[in-house]
């Protein structure tokens, strides 16, 4: 076999169905042997938000944000047919009639799998997210970092 | 045909199979035959361009009654 490849994925999106794909992707990726990489900014972040509140020091417009955004994979809406959240209910359920793997199970298996999690720091703090809000054992990075590893890439996503 | 472990990915929707796959074959020494039963439809496809890539061979592949196997070849 030649030298290992590598994927590298960005997750700029805050939709479970987007999200779902970029999982599936990463995890098809890591069992082709890729080195993966998936780099969260903006709305992706909050795929990596812990489901429990976290308490840490806020101002106001940063609460706002905090309140507004979906608290971790399994509270995104979907792209289309959301319908106030009446959408991911359904799409929930016929997911499990056809047994496809819900989004926070794709993270964890991503994480067993070895797959690289980066938030983007800038966003991070535009979108007032900290460190102990987001899971455990991913890194932190920015633009140079992720360009670094996608000039060298064999599969660049944008998602 | 030789077998040296069979791997159950049926009911799994993608990208399990392939997963699943990746791990069994961690199990099997370079030259042992794999034998994967699967019902995700395009696992064919999948398996085919997994084994080609990670320099494994697809010995062979059947469809009985809505259940596709394949055996690979650990390369």
């Amino acid at each position: 076999m030649s030298e290992t490849k590598k994927t590298n994925i960005i997750l700029f999106s805050g939709d479970y169905d987007k999200a779902m794909a970029a999982y599936i992707i990463a995890n098809g990726a890591a069992a082709y042997d890729h080195e993966v990489t998936i780099f969260h900014t903006f709305w992706g972040l909050n795929a990596l938000r812990k489901d429990e509140q976290v308490t840490v020091k806020k101002n106001f417009l940063e609460k706002m944000f905090g309140r507004m955004m979906p608290r971790g994979a399994d509270k995104m809406g979907i792209s289309k047919m959301n319908y106030a959240g009446f959408g991911p209910k359904m799409i929930k359920n016929v997911m499990k009639k056809h047994n496809a793997m819900p989004l926070p199970d794709l993270i964890d298996m991503a994480q067993e799998q070895d797959v690289n999690l980066v938030a983007c720091t800038m966003t991070m703090d535009l979108l007032g997210l900290q460190k102990d809000e987001l899971l455990d054992e991913i890194e932190y990075a920015g633009v140079a970092a992720y360009l670094g590893d996608a000039e060298d890439g064999n599969v660049n996503l944008f998602i | 045909m030789n077998v040296s472990k069979v791997l159950d990915a049926k009911g799994l929707a993608c990208p399990m199979p392939i997963v699943k796959t990746k791990k069994a074959i961690k199990d099997v020494e370079s030259g042992e035959v794999l034998e994967i039963h699967a019902t995700d439809q395009g696992a064919k496809s999948d398996l085919t361009a997994w084994a080609k890539s990670g320099g494994h061979e697809l010995l062979q592949h059947e469809e009985d009654n809505g259940v596709f196997k394949f055996w690979i070849q650990k390369g």
